[in-house]
């Protein structure tokens, strides 16, 4: 198993008080396995993706371990986390364009940031595996300013996963970027698993057609919880929670017209995690739901690699 | 039942002027031609760099055209208030079309004061609740709040609700439901597409394919400033002839299907043969800016 | 069906009462003001109820350390510390206000016209500020008070606010710039309102505690400079100022020989009112920034 999440809790301080945006998440990765996870804005994706590498300074984590590889990982104290990171864990953070310093070209800026981690550029292995995402080796001695969006989306990848980390986190890497360069570098980042520069991957998106074209297993969350966790196939064909049902109906596909058959979205909007309501956090907006989902469904395997948390399955 | 143009777009030419004292000009938008009838969705489709949204503020006549004319019902662009009780715009960022110091509701409150000033108080109350159930929206959770207590969705159905307070012919959204959830995103769609039943004319400006077939009659394909295909929807998109076309349509991330091999378009042989004459009919309404139609037919060149 | 009808409501008189609402509950609003507010009714009120006496009055013993006669104790020649002190404090207003008051005033309507205009306006008045902020203002306050001779408050202000506008207008010029291409500009455009009103009703609203702020800065930097022209005698030479006050303490040793009664409070006095201003301003930005309020 090369990452195990166990039972994990992580909240937001804010002035009206604490916000679990994680609450109670577990699952595993495998070796060589791409997860998808998804789900709309505020589901706990992108807290789940920044509690494995780097909690802000908001956060606090509440409870559960995060466990790479046999190792826990601390992922509470941040001075602990910096042996880990870049080295076991790495992120390829939404807005790549920001993370590059204007004022330095792009090989200088990789050199100085490997010696800040204490560790010497493989100047070599570097343009090889720039090569790999389809990026000249010029690129080294260009401003980031002259790189397009999707260019400089790549470049930070293969920075990102110089040192051949254990896990890499994508947190919605491609949302900025056209169709074309989107599946190029969603092609790339699953090209970079594929010849083992990372061991696995989580690619956190709010596209489900996107994670099915290019993850293993997707996990849908909703209101900080786990909904659904299935291989990508059976998600978007037999999905079994009411929340994944209604969200992939809703998705229209190329070629769909309105006219042909009208879609429609989920009523209502999920629930505030300040004070979450108990029981089942999509009852609300749930069809099947009745008295009985008062009570917080477990998580339960309905097939293998098949996890629901639904009492309707 | 469709009468023709409510929007019609005619040789239209966007120059910005850059550089120092505006020394080198860039065309946004080269040469486009197109319309929209009342009744009608038509979706504008590009990636970044297009031209689509510059081809929206121009329509709205928040940029000036360099060359080439738009005409709304027959009218050339004369942005004001007769323009604006007729033609409005619904865009990409919910939350940065509300100003953030003011209640949400107070989009309504300027549409009063420009265009019914004489309506009393009572009676625009109720026609600002009657517009909001309109969108789908319980007024009483949704007037009276500030932007930021409300979500993406509900503030974008608020702007079509402010623009059904108004005599509306034509409206353009641009990229309306990119910020959105999926699971809201198709509730602001199909709203969009009852608008048609109204005899209104709807220009979708997205990068969405599926979302732009989804909604329109009609669909624009835009690359780099210039209309590269154009027709009714099913035919652009069930039978794409320019490579471009083709290119967008396999990147497309599919849910049941796996990526197609995206043939690797470098240019288009239509500019490399030179010059843009105008687009070639295909078939009837569906036209295709490539010099070798004939060769697109079968593989891809 | 009523919380409904009271949501629609005419809305400038809602939001101006609902800022007041977080106005009054807002400590550090309310604290600065009241600092400024007792300074400024001392100045206002102090030269009425001391009575006709002139400040620069010898009225006792000097160097006479603080008492129940003399509050603010006497100079080395014998005049009234609290006398000049509450005169003072008003002419600092008023070179405060006036300064402040005219610097702002430029500096909004060159930065609002250069920012949502932009092209050919903007870089003439960028060209305009420019040249004036790289003007050493003091040396040329120096050379006019010089040769003009000025003697009262009035056209110290004026000067001071006619030269000290450049920075806040290069600043309230940048935030038009940046809010100008925020859509909901674009949507009042749509809603048909004009130039002036789409600044005075979006773009002004938003950077109220930014211009509020400005106008503090602005308001300090003049108490400052007429201070510095009073410190070197250029100020007015009928009546007294707080500068006017520091200048003559340290001109007369003050500090040696153990008057803090002479300079601390006019010196304290010039810097609780920059200093409130600055609490009041941090406090006017929760007030009208719905996100940073805290209730």
């Amino acid at each position: 198993m090369s990452l195990t999440v166990t039972d994990l809790r992580v909240s937001y301080q804010t002035l009206r008080g604490e916000v679990r945006a994680l609450d109670g998440v577990s699952f595993t990765v495998a070796d060589g396995e791409i997860l998808g996870l998804a789900g709309e804005s505020g589901c706990g994706k992108t807290t789940l993706g920044k509690s494995l590498i780097r909690l802000d300074g908001r956060m606090r984590h509440a409870g559960g371990t995060v466990e790479l590889d046999g190792r826990e990982l601390p992922i509470g104290d941040d001075r602990a986390m910096n042996a880990f990171r870049f080295r076991e864990v790495s992120l390829v953070p939404q807005y790549s364009m920001s993370a590059l310093n204007p004022t330095r070209r792009i090989g200088r800026m990789v050199a100085e940031l490997l010696r800040s981690r204490g560790e010497t550029l493989d100047r070599a292995k570097l343009e090889t595996r720039l090569g790999q995402v389809g990026l000249p080796r010029e690129v080294l001695d260009r401003y980031p300013i002259e790189l397009s969006g999707g260019m400089k989306q790549r470049v930070v990848m293969v920075v990102s996963t110089l040192l051949d980390p254990s896990l890499l986190i994508a947190d919605e890497i491609t949302s900025a970027l056209d169709v074309s360069t989107q599946q190029a570098v969603a092609r790339a980042l699953a090209g970079f698993r594929d010849a083992g520069h990372v061991r696995s991957m989580v690619f956190i998106t709010h596209d489900l057609a996107l994670t099915a074209r290019i993850a293993d297993t997707i996990m849908v969350m909703y209101a900080g919880m786990l909904a659904e966790k299935a291989p990508a196939k059976t998600m978007v064909e037999q999905p079994r929670h009411p929340y994944t049902r209604m969200l992939v109906d809703a998705l229209p596909e190329v070629g769909a017209r309105h006219a042909g058959r009208r879609l429609t979205g989920i009523a209502g909007s999920p629930p505030a995690l300040l004070d979450p309501p108990p029981g089942c956090r999509f009852r609300e907006r749930c069809p099947l739901a009745d008295d009985g989902c008062a009570e917080r469904p477990p998580v339960t395997e309905v097939a293998p690699g098949h996890h629901v948390a639904c009492w309707k399955v | 039942m469709l009468t023709p143009d409510m929007l019609k777009l005619d040789d239209v030419t966007k120059t910005y002027r850059v550089g120092a004292l505006g020394g080198k000009a860039v065309t946004a938008v080269d040469r486009v031609s197109f319309d929209v009838r009342a009744g009608e969705v038509v979706s504008l489709i590009g990636e970044s760099g297009s031209g689509k949204s510059t081809i929206g503020r121009m329509v709205l006549g928040l940029t000036p055209v360099t060359s080439g004319s738009i005409t709304v019902a027959g009218a050339p662009v004369r942005p004001g208030r007769a323009y604006y009780r007729s033609v409005q715009g619904v865009f990409q960022d919910p939350f940065s079309c509300y100003n953030p110091v003011f209640k949400a509701d107070r989009v309504f409150r300027l549409i009063k004061e420009t265009y019914h000033p004489g309506v009393p108080e009572d009676e625009w109350a109720e026609r600002v609740r009657a517009a909001v159930r309109d969108v789908r929206l319980n007024p009483g959770e949704v007037l009276g709040k500030y932007p930021h207590q409300l979500s993406g969705g509900q503030l974008q159905r608020l702007l079509i609700a402010r623009a059904l307070l108004l005599d509306l012919k034509l409206l353009v959204a641009d990229e309306i439901t990119s910020m959105l959830d999926a699971s809201t995103r198709v509730d602001v769609l199909n709203l969009l597409a009852d608008l048609k039943t109204r005899g209104l004319a709807v220009l979708y400006v997205t990068h969405d394919l599926a979302l732009g077939t989804y909604l329109a009659e009609r669909t624009v394909v835009l690359w780099r400033g210039t209309v590269v295909e154009r027709g009714p929807t099913e035919q652009v998109f069930g039978d794409p002839l320019h490579p471009y076309t083709r290119r967008l349509l396999a990147a497309v991330p599919r849910l049941h299907a796996p990526w197609e091999d995206a043939p690797e378009v470098r240019s288009c042989p239509y500019h490399d043969v030179g010059g843009t004459g105008g687009l070639a009919e295909a078939t009837p309404g569906h036209f295709v800016a490539c010099a070798r139609l004939s060769d697109c037919r079968g593989d891809v060149p | 069906m009523t919380a409904a009808l009271t949501e629609t409501r005419p809305e400038p008189r809602a939001v101006r009462r609902e800022a007041l609402h977080f106005a009054v509950r807002n400590g550090k609003l309310v604290t600065g003001f009241a600092v400024v507010l007792v300074l400024l009714l001392t100045g206002l009120l102090g030269p009425l109820l001391l009575g006709s006496a002139p400040p620069n009055e010898y009225v006792a013993a000097p160097m006479l350390p603080p008492s129940a006669e003399h509050w603010f104790g006497t100079t080395t020649f014998g005049q009234d510390v609290f006398t000049q002190f509450v005169h003072g404090l008003r002419t600092t207003f008023a070179v405060g206000a006036l300064g402040g008051g005219i610097a702002a005033l430029i500096a909004m309507v060159v930065g609002f016209a250069a920012g949502y205009r932009g092209g050919l306006l903007d870089e003439a008045l960028t060209m305009l500020t420019n040249v004036i902020l790289v003007i050493p203002t003091l040396a040329v306050l120096l050379i006019v008070n010089a040769y003009l001779g000025i003697r009262g408050v009035a056209v110290q202000g004026l000067f001071i606010g006619l030269t000290s506008w450049p920075w806040a207008a290069r600043a309230v010029r940048a935030q038009t710039f940046s809010l100008r291409t925020r859509d909901f500009v674009d949507l009042a455009r749509l809603s048909g309102l004009g130039t002036g009103r789409i600044i005075a009703r979006e773009i002004a609203p938003n950077m109220s505690s930014y211009l509020f702020m400005t106008f503090i800065l602005l308001f300090g930097g003049s108490v400052l400079i007429a201070s510095s022209l009073d410190f070197i005698g250029l100020g007015p030479t009928e009546g007294v100022s707080l500068g006017l006050m520091l200048q003559n303490a340290t001109q007369w040793s003050a500090l040696q020989l153990g008057l803090w009664w002479w300079f601390v409070p006019p010196g304290a006095a010039i810097t609780a009112v920059v200093g409130a201003l600055y609490v009041a301003n941090v406090g006017l930005d929760e007030v009208f920034n719905p996100k940073l309020r805290t209730t």
